[in-house]
């Protein structure tokens, strides 16, 4: 709120890196105690202007957290990083959330090496033809952000068709679904700021 | 901790199915979806959002994604709550009264602009407005922004809540709560359509 006048928001999708603004007060980093950092869960956190709004509830933060966390960086198995930040990308590009869609696409690139295709999601958006494997989880992730929820039967056949196996499956509709959460907060809590 | 796993009862997963197994794979995230819940509908202090009008939010949102068990579970807590029961039937009617498509909304003006697409800006009926109070009035309005057209979301959002009695830290919860339901209903559905298509 205090930097209202200095925000500069983006009007197109990018990979470029965003700062985000709270239009309500976040706590201020003197103010948090040993309950706020539990649910910082990361202690940098307290840094950022999002965590510290979101961390007025702790509980629900660091349940949140640990909810994004695994879904994402537990690698062990299951689908590749790069097809996770990709589900977590065409979620946020459908639902229009540039913030998330900055972050994500970013990752996707990063571990996919393929910044091009990432930039085509963003560019022309969910229809865009980034060959069999990524349709088929990009056309999964948007069915499941339709309100009501459009997520069918033919889509677990065209992810299986891709390849997919079943865990592999659970892993894009955790990460779509996820990201159904983190856009609705970073769209209505506080804006991007280039 | 010992209620049961809420995403596998609404899914239908039973203990040692392909499904619970594979779930067993994301042991922290299943945990933490599951403390989610319950930091949001058992929380240690519900002073800023209380137990009604959390079950009542949650019986709005999930209606409005339409008749599922997920829908059903909520109604029913909305239901089992003392303050709640005489908000069923209002939050039923203003369900039908809200249900559309999304999402749709305004991206920023620019290039993205052609993208914009229009859709019910809904708002609460005169008629109900007594019955649920100005908190779940404000509190419903911006819950059908965030299901179906949250890229419309702009700071005046956040006043109109604090105008209707919210407390800042009552407006993290809610959107929370809201959010938190966004990615439940996905999960439910999304694993009970794999279930099926496995069977």
């Amino acid at each position: 709120m205090s930097a209202a006048n200095t925000v500069n928001p983006p009007v197109v999708f990018t990979q470029d890196e965003l700062g985000w603004v709270s239009w309500i007060d976040p706590l201020p980093e003197a103010e948090l105690t040993e309950r706020h950092f539990a649910g910082l869960v990361d202690r940098a956190r307290a840094k950022s202007e999002y965590f510290r709004l979101l961390v007025r509830d702790p509980e629900v933060l660091e349940a949140r957290t640990k909810t994004d966390k695994d879904i994402f960086y537990n690698v062990a198995d299951g689908l590749p990083r790069a097809e996770r930040e990709l589900a977590a990308a065409a979620t946020s590009r459908y639902n229009g959330c540039i913030y998330c869609a900055s972050v994500h696409a970013r990752f996707a690139s990063t571990y996919s090496k393929r910044r091009d295709d990432v930039q085509r999601l963003l560019d022309e958006g969910v229809k865009a033809d980034l060959g069999e494997r990524w349709n088929a989880v990009v056309k999964a992730s948007v069915a499941l952000a339709a309100t009501p929820i459009a997520f069918g039967p033919d889509n677990v056949e065209e992810l299986r068709r891709a390849g997919l196996d079943d865990a592999e499956i659970v892993d894009v509709i955790n990460g779509a679904s996820f990201f159904n959460w983190a856009n609705r907060l970073m769209l209505s809590l506080g804006e991007p700021s280039k | 901790m010992s209620t049961k796993d809420i995403i596998d009862m609404l899914a239908g997963i039973e203990p040692g199915s392909g499904l619970d197994a594979i779930r067993a794979r994301r042991l922290q995230a299943r945990e933490n979806a599951q403390k989610s819940y319950l930091s949001l509908f058992e929380p240690i202090d519900a002073g800023d959002f209380s137990l009604a009008e959390r079950a009542a939010v949650a019986a709005f949102v999930t209606g409005l994604h339409g008749e599922s068990p997920v829908a059903a579970f909520y109604r029913q807590k909305l239901a089992a709550n003392a303050d709640g029961t005489a908000l069923v039937e209002p939050i039923q009617i203003e369900i039908e009264r809200g249900k559309t498509s999304g999402p749709y909304g305004a991206f920023p003006a620019g290039p993205l602009s052609v993208e914009n697409k229009a859709g019910l800006i809904y708002r609460v009926s005169t008629e109900r407005k007594p019955q649920l109070g100005a908190r779940l009035v404000a509190a419903l309005e911006h819950a059908h922004l965030l299901v179906f057209r949250p890229r419309d979301a702009a700071s005046a959002d956040m006043k109109a809540l604090l105008a209707a009695g919210w407390s800042t830290t009552g407006i993290v919860t809610f959107s929370q709560l809201v959010a938190f339901l966004s990615f439940q209903v996905r999960v439910v559905s999304g694993l009970r359509t794999l279930a099926a298509a496995s069977a």
